[in-house]
């Protein structure tokens, strides 16, 4: 009997010259970006301490280098922890969530207070509890990161087709094969979308908390130069702070791509 | 082999009202009959397949196979649904394993096992092949193995050509006829198709709907091996008129109507 092959789902690839426009221009409009903000600061003559060219700020930046890296290496090992620490957190208690109702509905509202208190009110009350060290500042950091995380998360365990739990329960496989086998593996691809997003928020939570308590990092960098109108390097930090946020996103993405092809290649059909 | 006797199932819905699902179903149904079950959307054809795997119990009435009532899942029993529903991380090898897996009934010789119904399914050399390669109709083989794969007495198949185009659908059909006979189970398969239903069946289970009930039990008396050349046969063709009757009710069926 005949069968016929449905084309191949193969990775769309991308011809040479769209894959380098998608680099090259974009870096083009960075440069440019860069440019125009340059000439406008020489030409008009901007104050430093308002909005600094970005020569100034590079100048600025290197020239405290060594302490420069030394609030980057902070503030990167409060995220991490952070994002580490929220993942842990978020996986069983998004398990917790969909496993059934009546826990659901005990643990939601706590979830709910979790985030409608304003971390920034919450940073001092915390470091008064719990010391003025790097626990407290993981923390605040886990409080901004782990929610969409679990949403996410328990979203993706409840996307599993009906038919397949019906499946699971005809072969009489236990809730913990389900869970394992069926469930988690389903829900890969929300749990990555639910990473992108709380790695971006790990970074806004870890300078939130330098703000409040911190003797280093960069949240720290901006409050302290910003406080002698050290204005470049506010600039500096911030600029390191973005580049920070996206190389962690897209981490998450090659992570995504490498350990679980299936997932991206799903997201690519889907949208 | 299967009994059900005086079925009834009653299903609470959301707005605090009873629906009847199954009212009264009695049948008894034989060791490797094909069963097949129409009756328009709602007449408790997947209600009815569902009590016979165990997923859900009648409300009154008994269900049994082979005296033993039914009360929960039993692992001897296969499904296979509209949609394929494959696991699109595992290949179809794997996919094919999974009820195996899911039993912890997997040994040396299931590999072989799946690789014989994959054989058997014509999808020999797509074993490492991702569900997302496939057509519909490959997937929906794919699924009709792993509903074989553990060798069950019994094969519940709801609607399991409902999503496929109607060339793929012959197509399918007859390949369910040449498994059915190298791999002779009881099978009940529920469909919309009329003249699927007479292809495929020794006995058509006409229900209507609301509440869902058996109207009549057909036998079709055309000899096997059937093909769609059968459809010129005029024991196919009075069982097919009769089934339209009873669905349609005698207004609407005229003499040159189609099988649809």
């Amino acid at each position: 009997m005949s069968v016929q092959a449905a084309p191949p789902l193969e990775r769309r690839r991308k011809p040479p010259a769209a894959a380098l426009s998608e680099v090259v221009v974009p870096l083009l409009a960075t440069v440019a970006f860069f440019v125009l903000w340059e000439g406008i600061c020489r030409t008009f003559s901007v104050p430093a301490y308002l909005v600094p060219a970005p020569s100034q700020i590079w100048t600025d930046t290197i020239a405290i280098g060594p302490a420069v890296l030394g609030h980057t290496m902070a503030t990167l090992k409060t995220v991490l922890l952070g994002f580490g620490v929220s993942i842990v957190v978020s996986l069983p208690l998004a398990v917790l969530l969909t496993a059934s109702p009546a826990v659901a509905s005990t643990i939601y509202p706590f979830l709910v207070w979790t985030q409608s208190i304003p971390k920034v009110a919450l940073a001092p009350v915390l470091v008064v509890a719990l010391g003025s060290n790097e626990l407290p500042r993981v923390v605040i950091t886990v409080l901004v990161a782990f929610f969409p995380l679990v949403i996410s998360v328990a979203t993706g365990l409840m996307s599993v087709p009906p038919e397949l739990l019906e499946l699971s329960r005809a072969c009489r496989a236990s809730k913990w094969s389900e869970l394992w086998r069926i469930r988690l593996p389903f829900a890969i691809p929300f749990i990555f979308a639910g990473l992108k997003v709380a790695v971006s928020l790990a970074v806004v939570g870890a300078v939130v908390a330098e703000f409040v308590n911190a003797d280093s990092g960069l949240g720290f960098l901006i409050v302290t130069s910003t406080a002698f109108f050290r204005v470049p390097v506010a600039f500096g930090a911030l600029i390191i702070l973005s580049i920070m946020g996206v190389v962690l996103f897209q981490i998450v993405v090659i992570v995504e791509r490498v350990f679980f092809p299936w997932s991206s290649a799903n997201a690519q059909v889907s949208s | 082999m299967i009994l059900l006797d005086h079925v009834t199932r009653v299903f609470n819905s959301r707005d605090g009202d009873q629906v009847v699902a199954l009212k009264d179903v009695s049948v008894s149904i034989d060791a490797n009959e094909f069963i097949t079950l129409v009756g328009p959307s709602g007449c408790g054809k997947s209600t009815l397949l569902r009590i016979v795997a165990g997923l859900i119990l009648p409300t009154m009435g008994t269900a049994s196979i082979g005296g033993v009532p039914i009360r929960e899942p039993r692992s001897e029993t296969g499904i296979v649904f509209q949609a394929p529903t494959l696991l699109p991380w595992a290949s179809v090898m794997d996919n094919v394993l999974f009820p195996l897996r899911m039993m912890h009934r997997i040994d040396s010789t299931s590999a072989d096992k799946a690789a014989a119904l994959i054989k058997l399914v014509g999808l020999s050399g797509f074993e490492r092949k991702s569900p997302q390669e496939l057509s519909g109709g490959m997937q929906q083989r794919v699924a009709i193995c792993r509903a074989l794969v553990h060798d069950p007495d019994i094969l519940l198949m709801d609607e399991p050509f409902g999503a496929l185009d109607a060339l793929t659908r012959e197509e399918m059909t007859l390949e369910l006829l040449r498994i059915w006979s190298e791999r002779p189970k009881t099978v009940l398969f529920v469909t919309h198709s009329i003249s699927e239903a007479v292809v495929l069946a020794d006995r058509v289970m006409v229900m209507s709907p609301r509440p869902g009930r058996i109207v009549e039990i057909i036998e079709v008396n055309v000899p096997r091996p059937r093909g769609f050349h059968v459809e010129g046969d005029a024991a196919f063709h009075d069982a097919s008129r009769r089934i339209r009757e009873l669905i349609f009710g005698e207004r609407h069926v005229g003499p040159g109507r189609a099988a649809a």
